[in-house]
């Protein structure tokens, strides 16, 4: 199997992908970038917490117009993972208002985004419709 | 309330055409308008203590020092602001904190842009992927995440803002924010200032390209050229000047800036919200004025899906019932709060430090009663909004003169 990294480092990869956030110790506040301090509570001590792998989509968008190279349509969304709201693309899923809907249920699932020229995998995330 | 030398007025102010203008530059643009609002006011740069200039697509650059180079090098301070969509509304509240501090008692404010012919403004390119894999940034990302972790496009964030509303409270439609652009694109035909003029029917508006569901190509902010400028005065200078001054006037009954305070997901999915919500509660209290008041309101509607909140955020209806406030007709000119009687983004266009100056001058028009063919009969109160995500949000309340 080829060598695999993740698109983010909030992406582990392995047996079971997860994402993990940053967690104030103080105030329980989450977030997926490097910190400098909590920006609810000013705090400087993080743990790192696991994301729930499941969800229902909070907020979607269908995009048609993008960037150059971004296979389009695709929809983005917000989903709330139990609690913690995290931005991704519904993957596995018809993009049309037809398949996507508010609410819906959803879980965490990766995709080989690219291979570089060592041959290394680039490993992203995605959501896609639970029991689907 | 506040006393009379605590009071700041608009004492003139004027924008330009929105749209394309391929023979002007950005200092030919900023120009027009300040000398317009300079003549408009009845005064001149000499009588100017402090510019706020506003740019975005080039704030490197001191622009308003290069509009003093052509109009007039006074030798007076210059604040060159850039926040987003909200860079006008903060130009000028540069120029209103400036004259109630006491600093000076008349500033000047402007916003300009060169957008026409602009495509997507974020997420609209994007670096070629490494050769090799490389962790960088605050994500450790190896590669672009715009279009592979959700979207960073304007018209992708905006749709779903409007999207997650309906999820809430219920309501919305592909259809119902259609009829929104629907609304904006009709008030637009009364306004000769605005990029465009042309009514678009419901079934055009639907079935045009589309951006980013449910947002059609006419139901996103038309990028163009524009400036808009304004004078500020206090209100112990105003007594000194003439009486036609100080009755075309328009009073700042409330300036307010707020940025979004932390909330969960707020770093995820911008939170257009709060911070609005939170500007307008602090506008009408430092105003004394209530949503019902208000004869007519600019509201930022980068997107129709934007404009739907907004409603909401501003209060000018009840929280969760903006979907029937629209269908009620309240937001159209004849209704009880016109809303975006200028065309709005969506119509007029969107040269973004022009926006929140413009959305003042159309306010101050009808509180004038110059608002000529779709003048609002009898406009008293009036209120501006403007939001750029990062985010910063600008609301003005503006009052008619009683002299």
């Amino acid at each position: 199997m080829a060598q695999q990294i993740p698109l983010v480092d909030y992406l582990v990869l392995g047996e079971h992908p997860h994402l993990v956030a940053n967690e104030c110790t103080s105030c329980g506040a989450r977030f997926f970038d490097r910190r400098n301090a909590c920006a609810h509570c000013e705090s400087t001590e993080f743990t790192t917490a696991d994301v729930a792998t499941t969800g229902e989509v909070r907020a979607y968008t269908i995009v048609s117009f993008a960037a150059p190279g971004i296979p389009v349509p695709f929809v983005a969304a917000v989903v709330d993972c139990e609690g913690t709201s995290v931005r991704g693309n519904l993957i596995n899923v018809d993009p049309d208002p037809e398949h996507v809907s508010m609410g819906m249920k959803v879980r965490l699932a990766t995709q080989v985004i690219g291979t570089d020229d060592e041959g290394t995998e680039a490993v992203g995330f995605g959501f896609e419709p639970l029991g689907g | 309330m506040a006393s009379a030398s605590e009071e700041l007025w608009i004492l003139g102010i004027h924008m330009t055409k929105f749209g394309k203008h391929p023979d002007k530059d950005l200092v030919d643009l900023a120009s027009e308008a300040v000398r317009g609002a300079l003549a408009d006011g009845g005064v001149t740069m000499k009588d100017i203590g402090i510019i706020g200039a506003g740019n975005l697509m080039m704030a490197m650059a001191p622009t308003g020092q290069m509009v003093q180079k052509q109009l007039g090098q006074t030798g007076i301070p210059v604040y060159n602001v850039s926040n987003a969509c909200a860079t006008g509304a903060t130009a000028l509240r540069v120029a209103c904190m400036a004259v109630k501090a006491g600093e000076t008692d008349m500033g000047l404010a402007f916003g300009v842009e060169k957008l026409a012919g602009a495509g997507l403004l974020a997420g609209g390119a994007r670096s070629a992927d490494s050769n090799t894999w490389t962790p960088h940034g605050r994500y450790g990302a190896v590669a672009a995440v715009d279009g592979r972790i959700g979207t960073e496009t304007m018209p992708g964030v905006f749709a779903q803002i409007g999207m997650e509303y309906g999820h809430k409270y219920g309501g919305t439609s592909f259809e119902l924010f259609a009829k929104i652009s629907e609304k904006n694109h009709s008030h637009s035909t009364l306004n000769p200032l605005a990029a465009y003029t042309k009514k678009m029917s419901l079934d055009e508006i639907m079935g045009d390209v589309m951006i980013a569901y449910p947002n059609t190509r006419p139901m996103c902010s038309a990028n163009c050229d524009g400036a808009a400028a304004a004078v500020v005065v206090s209100g112990a200078k105003l007594k000194t000047l003439s009486l036609e001054q100080q009755k075309r006037a328009v009073k700042i009954s409330a300036s307010i800036l707020t940025t979004d305070p932390w909330e969960e997901a707020c770093q995820i999915l911008p939170n257009v919200n709060t911070l609005t919500r939170n500007a307008a509660a602090q506008a009408y209290e430092q105003s004394g004025v209530s949503p019902a008041d208000l004869n007519l309101v600019e509201l930022h509607d980068c997107f129709a899906t934007a404009e739907l909140v907004h409603y909401d955020n501003l209060m000018l209806c009840e929280e969760g019932g903006a979907a029937d406030f629209f269908n009620s007709g309240a937001t159209w000119r004849d209704g009880t709060t016109p809303v975006n009687v200028s065309g709005g983004l969506e119509s007029k266009g969107h040269p973004i430090a022009a926006t929140g100056i413009a959305n003042i001058w159309e306010v101050a028009q009808h509180l004038r009663g110059e608002g000529g063919d779709r003048q609002i009969e009898g406009a008293k109160v009036g209120l501006t909004h403007v939001i750029g995500l990062g985010s910063a949000c600008g609301v003005h309340i503006l009052e008619k003169s009683a002299a």
